[in-house]
């Protein structure tokens, strides 16, 4: 039931809203000269480097970018930043935006350089987005792939008032229950800052458990499996156990996936938790508590009732956040956003209150 | 590990995953001398390197070591007490887990296959007729696969193949497709079962923990269903059946969700595809009830078949002899409606299997 001015009911209703997931794109990499050393400079200069890139997002595919942001037509000349308060900020009348920016310096293997990469990007986020619209947050960007130097950069930053969330892409070199990543979660536990774990990277493993696939469409459907198996990781790692405080958005890769490893996660646990005494509660206990799951992509099922019995399955009304993904293609009108047969209250949990509640707004 | 007293079940049980495994010395008949003398100086030797100690010895139930001596699953006549006569078995398929697949050396793997195959047949099949062998092909080479499966193929003691879910590509890759050619040809569905190492185990490297490996055996799984719709497999084999053992089932009906929404967005990228991934999925994918998700709720569990709706499609399995063995008597779910239950538990396998033609 869209209204005239082509705005959804839930928007059209006057909840609140809070956009989970949108994404900022660095036009160029030069964009980045001016927060980069000379050094860096010219090392970019010198060999043409031109950004990292970890092809999770093909330009032209469909997933990538709604069509009328690929055909842009008068919103070719503007501004990055215009283009989001457009077709997202304004759009939905959001209270506050989360920018989860792409930028994978995970990819690029000499740690200096991807440190130095993810500190400009993180710069350029504060000037032109940050410090420009009060109704963004950011995430910030870090060489994950260098725990140590991730933690200095969460530092150098983390006390900057628009960040609320350290970003980490779903595919890594190791599972994030692994203890190295500790430094990161310490020094995102003593700023407040969640961690946002986000569809795409290319650390040089393969995508699956079994190789690589041939198609996009497989490597894009089996984004979900990383994401199950960074879930197992960090429950079984004990993870919740040595940093209490810390919270895990799980960004952009469905939702209706989550009750069944829930059921098969606890399970295993009854039967092995001898090997892992130190996971104390069932897993799906540290999942609810410690975990939450953006909207978009939903994949939801081919009926309303089928959607209601999959949210009642997660056991939880806290466990979800708005997100409308943009750029991404995943609805057609705006009305399928969001799942408007909820009940009211729950509508409004997932619409804001529990982006506030977890992000600490 | 359950505690099992065995107690018959009025309803006729079909157990669609037995671990037979191999005594010391038995396969020295099936092999030549060579093999024979390169078994015993180099070992089996595949891409190792993710151990992951299991639970228990030989992940096997404290019970289930025979008075023989011999290790779980390697004694015919313990088996037969222990489990298809306690349980009144109708029909067992025997699912050996030798890596025989997994072997760097493809010739060694070859004869290894043989080996295994002849095996099954003398020692288990023609000695107890309950019981039926699973062609284990070197699956990494299409084009020896399919010479084993046409060496074997004409031989009803064998009903399907068996391989190992995490493989060394995704199985839709063209690479194995000369092998479901020659399944296709016997008609002999290709059964995908729990295990396998080759590499990082998840898409995301290696975790620590034995229960990441074992509770994460399902990613395997979901990629292989990805794999072999998108790549256009069934377009390609329209008779091919795929049989999922030991992956569960419960995380079906989101994938095929999943899937259906994103081939609507990038189906560009798969032109050769016909369907939505889902029918697909619903018309080719069998798979083994064991180890089951439970659900907190009952509500749960029954939107979870319904949202499946694939009533036809699960067999029951017990895993015996391994620790989380599934008791024909206590393992589903007492509130199943009696036909449902009679499906799962034999009618579905009965249909797949052509068990009568031995």
């Amino acid at each position: 039931m869209e209204t005239e001015n082509g705005k959804p009911s839930f928007v059209q209703a006057g909840m609140s809203i809070i956009d989970c997931d949108l994404h900022n794109r660095l036009p160029s990499h030069q964009m980045l000269y001016p927060y980069l050393s000379d050094y860096w400079c010219d090392y970019c200069e010198e060999s043409g480097f031109p950004g990292p890139d970890a092809d999770d997002y093909p330009d032209g595919v469909p997933t990538s970018s709604r069509p009328e942001i690929i055909h842009p037509s008068e919103d070719r000349l503007v501004s990055d930043l215009a283009r989001l308060r457009k077709h997202a900020l304004d759009f939905w009348e959001v209270e506050y935006g989360i920018l989860t920016c792409g930028y994978r310096v995970q990819s690029v293997h000499n740690e200096d350089f991807a440190a130095a990469l993810a500190s400009a990007v993180n710069d350029w986020q504060i000037e032109h987005y940050l410090d420009t619209e009060p109704r963004l947050r950011g995430s910030l960007i870090v060489p994950s792939q260098n725990p140590e130097l991730a933690a200095r950069e969460i530092e150098r930053l983390g006390g900057h008032p628009g960040f609320v969330q350290v970003m980490l892409p779903a595919r890594s070199q190791a599972p994030y229950g692994n203890r190295r990543y500790h430094p990161i979660y310490a020094a995102a536990v003593r700023h407040g800052l969640a961690i946002g774990i986000h569809y795409g990277g290319a650390p040089g493993l393969p995508p699956t458990s079994v190789g690589w696939t041939s198609t996009y469409l497989e490597e894009y459907v089996g984004m979900s499996q990383v994401f199950q198996a960074q879930v197992l990781s960090l429950v079984s790692e004990g993870v919740f156990e040595v940093f209490p405080d810390l919270r895990v958005a799980l960004i952009e890769t469905g939702v209706t996936w989550m009750p069944s490893l829930m059921w098969r996660f606890d399970k295993e646990w009854r039967g092995l938790r001898h090997l892992t005494p130190w996971v104390k509660q069932p897993p799906s206990a540290y999942i609810r508590q410690h975990m939450r799951m953006t909207l978009q992509p939903i994949d939801a099922p081919p009926t309303a009732a089928e959607l209601l019995q999959i949210v009642g399955q997660l056991d939880s009304e806290d466990m979800l956040m708005f997100s409308s993904d943009y750029p991404h293609y995943h609805f057609d009108a705006p009305e399928e956003a969001f799942p408007t047969q909820l009940p009211q209250s729950l509508a409004r949990k997932i619409l804001s209150e529990n982006a506030k509640e977890f992000y600490r707004f | 590990m359950e505690n099992t007293t065995p107690k018959r079940s009025k309803m006729p049980v079909i157990d669609c995953d037995i671990h037979n495994s191999i005594p010391p010395g038995g396969l020295s008949p099936y092999l030549s001398e060579r093999w024979q003398e390169h078994y015993k100086t180099f070992g089996l030797r595949g891409r190792i390197g993710g151990y992951y100690p299991r639970a228990l010895l030989n992940a096997a139930r404290r019970d289930a070591w025979p008075p023989s001596g011999l290790a779980p699953g390697a004694d015919l006549g313990f088996m037969q007490e222990q489990l298809l006569d306690a349980f009144d078995i109708e029909y067992g398929v025997l699912t050996p887990l030798m890596p025989v697949g997994e072997q760097l050396n493809l010739e060694f793997g070859d004869a290894l296959a043989r080996a295994v195959n002849d095996w099954q047949v003398a020692d288990w099949v023609e000695v107890d007729p309950r019981l039926r062998a699973s062609i284990v092909p070197p699956y990494e080479d299409g084009d020896l696969a399919a010479a084993e499966v046409h060496r074997c193929g004409p031989n009803p003691a064998f009903v399907q193949l068996l391989l190992l879910a995490r493989t060394r590509d995704p199985l839709g890759n063209r690479r194995y497709w000369k092998m479901y050619e020659a399944a296709c040809e016997y008609d002999l569905p290709i059964a995908i079962h729990f295990g396998g190492n080759q590499g990082p185990i998840t898409g995301a490297g290696w975790p620590s923990y034995y229960i990441e490996d074992h509770g994460g055996m399902p990613q395997a799984f979901h990629t292989q269903v990805i794999s072999f719709v998108m790549e256009g497999v069934f377009e390609r084999f329209p008779t091919l059946k795929i049989v999922l053992i030991e992956g569960g089932f419960a995380w079906l009906p989101p994938l095929m969700w999943r899937l259906d929404a994103t081939w609507e967005k990038l189906r560009v990228e798969v032109p050769d595809l016909k369907r939505k991934p889902s029918e697909y999925i619903r018309d080719h994918f069998w798979l083994s009830t064991q180890p089951m998700e439970e659900p907190p709720k009952r509500e749960y569990f029954e939107q979870m078949l319904e949202q499946m709706d694939m009533d036809d499609k699960l067999m029951f399995a017990t895993d015996y002899p391994h620790w989380d063995f599934d008791s024909p008597a206590r393992a589903l779910p007492s509130f199943l409606k009696p036909e449902l239950r009679r499906k799962i538990l034999a009618d579905n396998a009965r249909e797949l299997y052509a068990f009568d033609k031995l």
